[in-house]
C-alpha cells in the first residue's frame, strides 16, 4: 500500500479526499481484523489527517482556526464511519460464531439420568395421601409381631386355619410366639391401644405369607388397612369412605359394591368389589379386598368399649391394586429389581 | 362346594333351564362366592346311544392282538335310523371294531356314533382300521370321562341297567347335568351341603325351600337299643368334650357289590367325588346332601362295643389310606375292644373297612368338637371331606336323621335289611339364645330396618325370635353355631335384605396432623436419592446365615453374628431374617447384569431384624379381652429391634459414555457420596472415618458415624467378595441406619444469615501423613480459620514424587466472608495463616 500523501491542513478538497479514502477503506474491510488495519492507516499516527493536524502549528492564527475546524470535521466523519462499520462487523462476527457453534441437539445424551422410585412405594404414598386429605393419619408398626397382635387380638382363635404353618412364617423358637405379620392389622390394634379416641388411621406396610412366588402370589407383599373407631360409625360410613377412595384412585366413574363375607375380626363382614372404568379389556368389577364393622371382641382386646364406640376396617393389597390400576401383568416384575420396571414409572405411578 | 343342578332342584325352585352361572349369580348375593363351573357337555357331545351287541367276531392280528369285529344295533328293532351323519348306517346296525373283550353278544353298551365328541376333543368318525370301516366306538367309562376303570368297555348291565336300544346314553348317565362350584367361608359349615346351599338359594331369591332333613322319617320308635357306645373324654380341649353325640344304626344283608345307580354316581362325580362302592357312595351322598359326615363299619370286623376317647400313649392306627399313624394323646379316636378304629372326624381305620364280602354294616353319625378335629387333621396332615365339615361346625341335630338316610339308601340300593337298632349317645349342644337390641342393626349398618324386617329375616334363617322386655331373644338354628353374638345376627339381617340397601356417607374425622416428621423425612430421602439417579428396588428379607454374617455388622466383636431365623422358611437355604439390606440389593445387581445392564445405581430401604435379650413372650393373652398394661408391656418387650436401614449400590460408569463425555467409573467415593446425600437430605452431619468391615476393601472402607456412634459403612466391596458374589468390578455400596439418622434430624431448620458482602477466596495445599483423613484436616483448618471462613472444599489429593514416602498433599479452597464488611486480602490471609498454623500444630502439616 502506497503511503498516502499528507494533505495540507487548509486544502479542503485534499482533506475531503482523505476522508473519502478512509470511509472507503473501512467499508472495504471484510472483518474486524481488516478493519483494525484500516483504522490504524486512517486514524493512527501515520494517518494523513493526523499528520495534517500536526501541521496546524505551523499556520498563523487565523489559518489555525479554519484548519482546526476543517480537520475536526474530517476526524468526526472518519470516527463515525469507523464506529458504524465496527458495529456492523461485530454483529456479523457474533452471528458467525453462533453459526459455527451449531451442534446436533439430538446428540445430547442423558448426562445425569434420573433414577426411579419403586411403583409400589409411590402407590403406597398416593394411597396414604388420599386418607391424609380426609383427615386420617398414617400408622406403622413392626414386621415381626407377637402372635397376640397378629391373631388373638383380632379374634383369630388359636385353632383358626389361618394360623396353620402353611400360611404364617413363624420365628424360631416357636415358644417365643413371634411371627412375620400376615397382615397390617396388628398396627390397627397398636393404634387403638396407643391413640386417643376417636381413631382414624391408615396402616400401609409390608406383610408376609408362605406362598411361593408366581405371577399372582409373592411371600412378601404390601397391604394398606384402614380403621376408624368413633361414636356412631356405621357401614354407611365404611361405604362412603371406600367410595371416595375408589374415585380418587380410579377416577370419578369408579364405584364400589359390598358382598357378604366372613372375617374373624369384623361382623358384619364384606368383600369389596370396585368398578374399574379404565380396566384393561374394558370396565368391570374387580375384587379389591375385605372390610366390615369391627368385631366387638377386637375392640375389647384393644381396650375400647364396644357399647360406646363402633368402628369399621378395610384392607387391600398394594400389589393387586398396582396390577389392575396400572396394568402390571406379573407380580414377579415387582420383586426382581429389574431397573426397567421401576424406571418406566420414574417418580410417578 | 360343588352343587349339581339336578340335585338342588329337588329342594328349591331353581328353574329347569337355569345354568350353573345363573345359580352362582343368585348365591353370590348372600355371600357364597362363585368359583367355577363343571359341565360335562362342555367336552362331550352326542350322538351317544345305547346299543345292543348282535355279533362279535374275534379277529387275531399280525401284531399279536385280537380285535373284535362287532355288529351293534343302535335303533330299536322295527324303527328306522333318523340320524344322517356320514358313517351312520341307515339300517340301524353299525359295524364297529372293538379292542376290548369284557362283553358278550346281547350286552347293552354305550355307542359313540360318528359326529360325537369325547373329552380331550376326541372326535368320532367312521374310519378304516384292521381291514374294516369302523363307524363309531363302544365306549369305556374312561373314554366318557366318568371314571378311571380301564378294564374294558362299559357294559350297562353292570350298573344294573337294561335300557332300550337307541336310548340317549348321555341322559342315562347323567351327563347333561352340571355343577356350580362356590366358595364357602369358614363360618358357614352348613353350606358344605345341598341342604345348606338350597336354603341360601331360597334366601337369595325369596322362593320356597324344601328341607331334605325334614323328608326323612326316623323309625326310632321301633328301634331296639343298638351297639354299646361309651363317650369318655379324659382330656377335653378348652373344657369341651370331643364328642357330644354319637349315633349308630345297623343294616344287615347288604350286597356290597350292588352297582351304584348312574344318577347317584353322576351327582357324586359332579360334586367332585369318585364312585367307589355302594356303601361308600351312599355314605358320601348323604354327607353331601345333609352336611353330616358319617361312616360305615363292617359289623363283622368290629370287636365289641364302641368307645370314643383320647388316644392312649403309643397307640397306632392304620387308616383307610393304608398308612400307619402314630396317635397323639390329644387325638380323639373311635375304638372297639381291640383299639382305635378311626380318628374322630378325620379318617376311618382299615381294619373295620367295608369290603366286597361285607354283609352287615354299622352306620355311624356323630358330632365332634371342631377344635379337636382341626388339631388331629393338622397333626396327621389329613384334610378330608369329613374334617372340613366338622372343623366348621355340623348341625348337632342331624346325626340320627343322616344315619336314617344312610339306612334307607342301603335298603333301597344295596338290598339291606334294617336291623331296627339305634344307639344315640351323648347330648347335643345347641346354640344359646342371644339378646338382640332392636336398635343394633341400624347402629351397625346405617339402615333403619323395620321391626318386621328384623323378625322376618331372623325367622327365615331358621332362628326362633321372642320378645323379652325391650330386647329380642334370638335362638339361632342348630346348624348355625357361628351365630354367637348380636353383631352376627345383624350380618344376617343386612345380608338377606341386601348390602346394596346400605347408604353411603363420608365420615368426618377430627382434624388430622398429616404425615409425621419421620414419614416426611423418609419420603424426601427416597425422592432425593431417586432424583440423584438411584433406582429403588424392593427385595425379600430372607437370607442365608452366611449372607448376614458377611454383610451385617462388622466382625469386630469376635462374637457370632446374632440373627433371627424362621421356623418354616420357604427355602431351607434362606432361613435367616436380614440384619442388613445389602444382600438383597446385590441380588438385584446380579439380575440386572444378567439382563445386560452394568451401569447401576440402586437403593433399597427396609426394616432389618435384630435379636435382643428377651425374645417373644411365653404366654399369649386370651381372645377378646384387654390384656392389661403389664401384659402388653411384656409382649412389646419381646418384639425384636427392627430399625429401618437404607442401602445403595453403584457399579459401572456414570454417565454411560456419551458424545464428547467419557463415562466416569463409579467408585467407592460414589458410595460415600450416596451416604452423605442421605445425611444432607435429613440435615444431619455424618462423620466419615477410615473403617474396617469384612465385606469391604480393607483400604477403601468408610465407617460412618453420627454424633460419635457408628451408623453404617460405605466404600468398595472386597475384591474377593466381588468375585465370589459374581458382581461387577469395583462394585461399591453403602448402608445406613436410617432410623438413627431420622431420629437425629432436626424437626425444623433455623435460617442462617446470608452476608451480602463479597467473598475472598484463597487456596491452601498441605502435605500431611498418608493416614490422616481428609475430613480431620478439614475440620482442623475450619477451626483454625475461625468465623470468617464461610466454606471449605477439598479439590485435590496428590501423593507421589516430590511429596515424600507416606505423605500426601491435600488442597482445599477456602472461601472467607464477613457479616458486616468487605474483607481485605490481609484479613483473609491472616485467617488462612491461622488455619495452616493449627494444622501444623495438630498434624504436622507443611505447606506445599
Amino acid at each position: 500500500m502506497s503511503t498516502p500523501e499528507t494533505p495540507h491542513p487548509l486544502d479542503e478538497s485534499a482533506i475531503e479526499r482523505s476522508v473519502e479514502e478512509a470511509i472507503a477503506a473501512f467499508a472495504a474491510a471484510g472483518d474486524l481484523e481488516e478493519l483494525k488495519a484500516a483504522r490504524l492507516a486512517h486514524t493512527g499516527d501515520k494517518a494523513p489527517i493526523v499528520l495534517a493536524n500536526r501541521q496546524i502549528g505551523t499556520l498563523d492564527k487565523t489559518e489555525k482556526a479554519a484548519a482546526g475546524k476543517l480537520l475536526g470535521g474530517a476526524r468526526g466523519k472518519i470516527q463515525k464511519a469507523l464506529a458504524a462499520r465496527t458495529e456492523v462487523l461485530e454483529v456479523e462476527h457474533a452471528e458467525r460464531i453462533l453459526v459455527e457453534e451449531t451442534v446436533d441437539v439430538t446428540a445430547a445424551g442423558r448426562r445425569r439420568p434420573l433414577g426411579a422410585r419403586h411403583p409400589l412405594s409411590v402407590l403406597q404414598e398416593r394411597v396414604s395421601d388420599v386418607f391424609i386429605a380426609m383427615g386420617w393419619e398414617i400408622a406403622e408398626g413392626p414386621e415381626i409381631e407377637s402372635e397376640w397382635f397378629n391373631f388373638d387380638a383380632l379374634n383369630i382363635a388359636p385353632d383358626h386355619p389361618s394360623r396353620e404353618m402353611q400360611d404364617t412364617f413363624f420365628v424360631e423358637p416357636p415358644e417365643a410366639h413371634l411371627v412375620l405379620r400376615t397382615h397390617t392389622s396388628p398396627v390397627q390394634i397398636r393404634s387403638l391401644l396407643s391413640r386417643e379416641l376417636p381413631v382414624y388411621v391408615l396402616c400401609p406396610g409390608k406383610t408376609f405369607r408362605t406362598d411361593e412366588l408366581d405371577a399372582t402370589h409373592t411371600p412378601v407383599f404390601h397391604q394398606f388397612e384402614g380403621i376408624a373407631v368413633d361414636k356412631g360409625l356405621t357401614m354407611a360410613d365404611l361405604k362412603g369412605t371406600l367410595e371416595h377412595f375408589a374415585r380418587r384412585m380410579l377416577g370419578e366413574d369408579a364405584a364400589i359394591r359390598l358382598r357378604p363375607a366372613y372375617f374373624p375380626f369384623t361382623e358384619p363382614s364384606a368383600e369389596l368389589d370396585v368398578w374399574h372404568p379404565e380396566a384393561k379389556g374394558g370396565p368391570r368389577w374387580i375384587e379389591w379386598g375385605g372390610c366390615g364393622m369391627i368385631n366387638p371382641a377386637v375392640l375389647r382386646a384393644a381396650g375400647v368399649d364396644p357399647e360406646e364406640y363402633t368402628g369399621f376396617a378395610f384392607g387391600m393389597g398394594i400389589e393387586r391394586t398396582l396390577m389392575f390400576r396400572n396394568g402390571v401383568p406379573d407380580m414377579r416384575d415387582m420383586i426382581e429389581g429389574d431397573i426397567r420396571f421401576s424406571q418406566h414409572f420414574g417418580m410417578e405411578v | 362346594m360343588r352343587i349339581p343342578l339336578s340335585w338342588i332342584r329337588e329342594y328349591t325352585q331353581f328353574p329347569a333351564e337355569g345354568t350353573a352361572e345363573d345359580l352362582m349369580a343368585e348365591l353370590v348375593k348372600v355371600g357364597l362366592e362363585e368359583e367355577d363351573v363343571h359341565r360335562p357337555t362342555d367336552e362331550l357331545s352326542g350322538p351317544i346311544v345305547v346299543g345292543e351287541v348282535l355279533e362279535k367276531i374275534p379277529e387275531p392280528q399280525s401284531n399279536g392282538k385280537t380285535i373284535n369285529w362287532c355288529q351293534v344295533r343302535v335303533v330299536p328293532e322295527g324303527s328306522t335310523q333318523t340320524l344322517t351323519q356320514e358313517g351312520i348306517d341307515p339300517s340301524g346296525v353299525q359295524g364297529i371294531v372293538c379292542g376290548a373283550h369284557n362283553f358278550e353278544v346281547g350286552d347293552k353298551v354305550v355307542v359313540t356314533l360318528p359326529g360325537a365328541v369325547l373329552p380331550g376333543d376326541f372326535r368320532i368318525a367312521a374310519r378304516k382300521t384292521y381291514g374294516h370301516v369302523s363307524a363309531g366306538m363302544i365306549a369305556s367309562v374312561r373314554e366318557l370321562g366318568i371314571g378311571e376303570d380301564h378294564d374294558g368297555i362299559l357294559v350297562l348291565s353292570t350298573l344294573g341297567l337294561d335300557p332300550a336300544v337307541g336310548a340317549d346314553a348321555m341322559e342315562l348317565l347323567g351327563l347333561y347335568d352340571s355343577a356350580a362350584e362356590i366358595n364357602v367361608t369358614p363360618d358357614r359349615g352348613y353350606a358344605f351341603s345341598l341342604r345348606g346351599v338350597a336354603r341360601e338359594y331360597s334366601h337369595a331369591t325369596g322362593t320356597p325351600f324344601i328341607d331334605p332333613a325334614e323328608q326323612i322319617t326316623t323309625d326310632d320308635d321301633a328301634a331296639r337299643p343298638g351297639l354299646e357306645v361309651s363317650l369318655s373324654d379324659q382330656a377335653p380341649i378348652y373344657g369341651v368334650d370331643g364328642c357330644s353325640r354319637f349315633v349308630t344304626r345297623k343294616v344287615t344283608g347288604i350286597d356290597p357289590k350292588a352297582p351304584t345307580p348312574p344318577w347317584m354316581a353322576s351327582r357324586l362325580r359332579l360334586a367332585g367325588m369318585r364312585s367307589i362302592s355302594i356303601a361308600v357312595d351312599v355314605s358320601n351322598y348323604v354327607m353331601l346332601e345333609l352336611g353330616q359326615p358319617n361312616h360305615c363299619y363292617d359289623a363283622a370286623k368290629l370287636d365289641g362295643g364302641i368307645q370314643v376317647r383320647r388316644a392312649a400313649a403309643g397307640e397306632k392306627l392304620i387308616t383307610l389310606d393304608e398308612k400307619e399313624r402314630s396317635l397323639h394323646g390329644e387325638d380323639l379316636v373311635i375304638a372297639d375292644a381291640r383299639g382305635a378304629i378311626g380318628i374322630a372326624g378325620v379318617m376311618g381305620g382299615a381294619r373295620t373297612e367295608v369290603d366286597d364280602s361285607t354283609s352287615a354294616v354299622i352306620v355311624e353319625a356323630a358330632h365332634f368338637d371342631p377344635i379337636s378335629v382341626s388339631r388331629s387333621k393338622r397333626r396327621h396332615k389329613l384334610p378330608s371331606e369329613a374334617s372340613k365339615r366338622f372343623e366348621r361346625g355340623v348341625d348337632p341335630q342331624l346325626a340320627p336323621l343322616a344315619a336314617q338316610r344312610v339306612v334307607d339308601l342301603l335298603i333301597q340300593l344295596a338290598g339291606g335289611t334294617n336291623a331296627a337298632e339305634l344307639t344315640d349317645a351323648g347330648t347335643p349342644v345347641l346354640p344359646e339364645p342371644i339378646a338382640l337390641d332392636p336398635a343394633l342393626p341400624e347402629k351397625l349398618t346405617g339402615v333403619a330396618y323395620t321391626q318386621e324386617q328384623i323378625q322376618a329375616t331372623l325367622t327365615a334363617i331358621g332362628a326362633e325370635v321372642t320378645q323379652s322386655g325391650d330386647q329380642l331373644l334370638v335362638t339361632p338354628p342348630s346348624w348355625r353355631p357361628d351365630l354367637s353374638i348380636p353383631a352376627s345376627l345383624v350380618e344376617e339381617i343386612a345380608r338377606l335384605i341386601g348390602y346394596d340397601q346400605i347408604p353411603s356417607r363420608l365420615p368426618v374425622p377430627p382434624a388430622g396432623r398429616g404425615l409425621t416428621v419421620s414419614q416426611q423425612r423418609r419420603r424426601s430421602v427416597y425422592a432425593g436419592l431417586a432424583a440423584a439417579g438411584f433406582t429403588e428396588v424392593l427385595s425379600y428379607p430372607f437370607y442365608s446365615e452366611a449372607a448376614n454374617t458377611l454383610f451385617g455388622r462388622a466382625e469386630d466383636t469376635g462374637e457370632p453374628m446374632p440373627m433371627l431365623r424362621l421356623a418354616n422358611p420357604i427355602a431351607s437355604q434362606h432361613p435367616a431374617l436380614r440384619t442388613t439390606v445389602l444382600p438383597g440389593l446385590l441380588e438385584a445387581v446380579r439380575r440386572n447384569v444378567s439382563r445386560g445392564f452394568t451401569d447401576l445405581a440402586l437403593f433399597e430401604a427396609g426394616l432389618v431384624f435384630l435379636p435382643k435379650a428377651q425374645l417373644g413372650s411365653a404366654t399369649i393373652p386370651a381372645l377378646g379381652a384387654y390384656p392389661g398394661e403389664d401384659v402388653l408391656a411384656d409382649l412389646d418387650a419381646g418384639i425384636p429391634e427392627q430399625p429401618l436401614h437404607i442401602a445403595a449400590v453403584v457399579s459401572g460408569a456414570e454417565p454411560a459414555e456419551l458424545p464428547g463425555v467419557a463415562g466416569r467409573r463409579r467408585d467407592w467415593a460414589d458410595a460415600v457420596d450416596a451416604a452423605e446425600k442421605v445425611a444432607d437430605l435429613l440435615r444431619v452431619q455424618l462423620e466419615v472415618t477410615q473403617g474396617r468391615h469384612q465385606a469391604f476393601h480393607p483400604g477403601r472402607t468408610a465407617e460412618l458415624r453420627l454424633n460419635g456412634i457408628r451408623v453404617g459403612y460405605a466404600g468398595e466391596l472386597h475384591p474377593k467378595v466381588i468375585e465370589d458374589q459374581d458382581l461387577p468390578a469395583r462394585t461399591s455400596v453403602m448402608e445406613l441406619d436410617l432410623s438413627a439418622l431420622i431420629a437425629a434430624a432436626p424437626e425444623q431448620v433455623s435460617a442462617a444469615s446470608i452476608s451480602t458482602f463479597p467473598p475472598t477466596t484463597q487456596d491452601v495445599s498441605l502435605i500431611v501423613a498418608q493416614t490422616l483423613p481428609a475430613t480431620i484436616l478439614e475440620s482442623t483448618l475450619a477451626e483454625g480459620a475461625g468465623s470468617l471462613l464461610e466454606d471449605i472444599e477439598l479439590f485435590d489429593v496428590y501423593s507421589g514424587e516430590h511429596i515424600g514416602e507416606g505423605k500426601k498433599s491435600l488442597a482445599y479452597g477456602l472461601r472467607f466472608r464477613a457479616e458486616d464488611r468487605t474483607l481485605t486480602a490481609e484479613e483473609a490471609s491472616e485467617a488462612r495463616a491461622s488455619a495452616v498454623a493449627l494444622a501444623a500444630e495438630r498434624h504436622g502439616a507443611v505447606q506445599r
